[in-house]
């Protein structure tokens, strides 16, 4: 049961992931920040973010998906 | 004329650079087709993640997409973000990673020699490989014009199209020829690192002659603030998510892309490069799109036929930057070019030649083979980019779309024991079927309950069709998989990983 939630966990975060990725909630937004529109910091952040979340996957449960056991 | 000479003199000098890494390569290369096409599966992480990088990496990074962004402005980097940046690694994971372990195992090559061991059909092998083909070719073919044009542009016509063309195509030949995966993987890399740092140092330069971000910002603000918004009629939603979609889908299946699943030395180049792959897409894209954006308001015109970006250059940096950054162009032209003649040959070679004209060809004299194919495959496309047939070029800018349309079928294969031949082959042949329609035959106004509707667009109500086809790929191919029965030399274990 736990490897469920812990799967479903990952694909709720990865959707986060893809699904923010171009910060919707700041449609027509025209505000800039030191230069540049602030849904581009967003974007930078979020991809940032993204390797973070990506390094946490590789260092838990990369292998547990492919039937993979370490050898 | 002295400037002329210096440009000229950078272009070649960084083409002969290329050429003695392909040298360096060939003399640690075997003479066997493994080591020829995949480098024996020893790629560390450096050299995977740059030379996967430059592959992707063609014309639109310095030309296309600077041009989008001072036409419609910036939101092209959210696309790119979204698409290379965040759904290519996850494929890079679901994919590439599932295809790594089953290539470790079974020591494939190609896709199509891993499609067609698995559900044992050689049909199958022939069709994925001339699917790939079919799509592949008129895409060199677009990178052949776009270095003809850079030179042309460069020398001011001193250098015609034609020639220039065949400059860029006999050098790629001969360091191909030479060098195989393991020299290609070696020059990406450095063109990779290369086109990093001349657009990192573009980028500073302009804008320490403008008063940094906020200043080139605020000009912008006064000529075009439409851009600064996020959105507008062009980037629609539907637009984003298209794009982002059948382009990532489409990635993964490119015969050069798709093969580099196959060379990472261990599983941990794999993942150290899914980790660092968001980053990288923010590296890049960020400051030659923002260049672009930022061109407009800098009272930048370009004139008709001239890409923005070297334009933009020679206003601000000096004549032998100019030249730096057309040949980190021609970099970004070459290295997707050399990858895709490479496994462009293999595909033909392995998957087509040798199943279906001489089954007993050895090892090594596949290897010799595959040369002359890369000789022979940079010939056709070089000698149809002379006359620039309108279809082709068609096809090329729906190559994306076309090899999304392998994804799911596949996906479907890699994780569902269920997946029967007949199954997989209607999910590619029905999805094919469908897109080539739409590509090719013209649009059909419609009246429908009151609005019309136009049949066989390339878009239906701001959506990419591509995507249709695509929903209908994996529907056939499950549908089909669960209506029939696997065919006695099928062997759904070859899929199976780590279970022995």
């Amino acid at each position: 049961m736990t490897a469920r939630i812990r799967t479903l966990l990952w694909v709720v975060t990865f959707s986060v992931i893809v699904g923010l990725s171009v910060p919707w909630f700041l449609w027509g937004d025209p505000r800039t920040a030191a230069g540049l529109p602030i849904w581009l910091w967003w974007h930078i952040g979020w991809m940032g973010l993204a390797s973070v979340v990506f390094y946490l996957f590789t260092r838990t449960d990369w292998d547990r998906y492919m039937g993979v056991t370490d050898g | 004329m002295a400037e002329l000479s210096l440009q000229l003199g950078i272009v070649v000098g960084y083409l002969v650079l290329a050429l003695g890494i392909g040298l360096v390569a060939y003399r640690v290369t075997e003479n066997v087709a493994e080591d020829y096409y995949l480098a024996n599966r020893s790629i560390g992480t450096l050299v995977l993640l740059f030379t996967t990088f430059a592959t992707l990496l063609s014309a639109f990074t310095f030309f296309g997409g600077p041009n989008l962004a001072y036409a419609r402005g910036p939101e092209w980097i959210l696309v790119m973000g979204v698409m290379d940046g965040v759904l290519f690694a996850i494929l890079w994971y679901l994919i590439g990673y599932k295809q790594w372990l089953i290539g470790q195992q079974e020591g494939y090559v190609t896709l199509s020699e891993m499609l067609g061991d698995r559900f044992g059909s050689t049909r199958l092998r022939g069709l994925v490989a001339g699917i790939s083909l079919f799509w592949l070719f008129p895409y060199v073919m677009l990178q052949q014009m776009g270095a003809g044009e850079a030179l042309t542009g460069l020398t001011g016509g001193a250098i015609p199209y034609w020639a220039g063309a065949a400059l860029i195509t006999a050098f790629m030949i001969l360091y191909v020829v030479i060098a195989g995966m393991r020299g290609v993987a070696w020059t990406d890399t450095i063109q990779g690192l290369f086109m990093l740092s001349v657009v990192w140092i573009a980028l500073g330069w302009v804008l320490s002659a403008v008063g940094g971000p906020s200043g080139a910002t605020a000009a912008l603000e006064s000529s075009n603030p439409e851009f600064l918004a996020l959105g507008s009629d062009f980037y629609t939603p539907a637009y984003i998510i298209s794009t982002a979609v059948v382009i990532a889908f489409g990635v993964t299946m490119f015969p050069q892309i798709n093969q580099r699943f196959f060379v990472a030395g261990s599983d941990r180049v794999l993942k150290r490069s899914f980790v660092l792959w968001p980053a990288l897409v923010l590296l890049l894209f960020v400051p030659t799109f923002l260049l672009g954006t930022w061109a407009a308001g800098l009272g930048i015109e370009v004139p008709e036929g001239a890409n923005v970006l070297p334009v933009l250059l020679s206003e601000y940096t000096p004549a032998w930057f100019a030249a730096l950054v057309i040949a980190g162009a021609l970099a970004a032209m070459m290295s997707s070019s050399d990858s895709m003649l490479l496994s462009g040959s293999s595909y033909f070679i392995r998957d087509l030649y040798r199943p279906f004209v001489d089954p007993t060809l050895s090892e090594s004299r596949e290897a010799w083979l595959a040369r002359g194919g890369v000789a022979a495959f940079a010939t056709a496309t070089f000698v149809a980019s002379l006359s620039r047939p309108g279809t082709l070029i068609e096809v090329g800018n729906t190559a994306f779309g076309g090899f999304a349309q392998l994804t799911l079928p596949v996906m479907v294969a890699l994780y569902w024991q269920g997946t029967t031949r007949n199954g997989i082959l209607a999910g590619i042949v029905g999805s094919q079927l469908l897109y080539l329609s739409h590509v090719f035959v013209p649009a059909v106004p419609v009246d429908l309950a009151g609005t019309t509707v136009s049949l066989f667009a390339r878009t239906y109500g701001g959506w990419d069709v591509a995507l249709a086809a695509m929903a209908l790929g994996a529907l056939l191919t499950v549908g089909v998989s669960l209506l029939t029965t696997p065919a006695g030399d099928e062997d759904d274990s070859r899929f199976v990983v780590g279970a022995d």
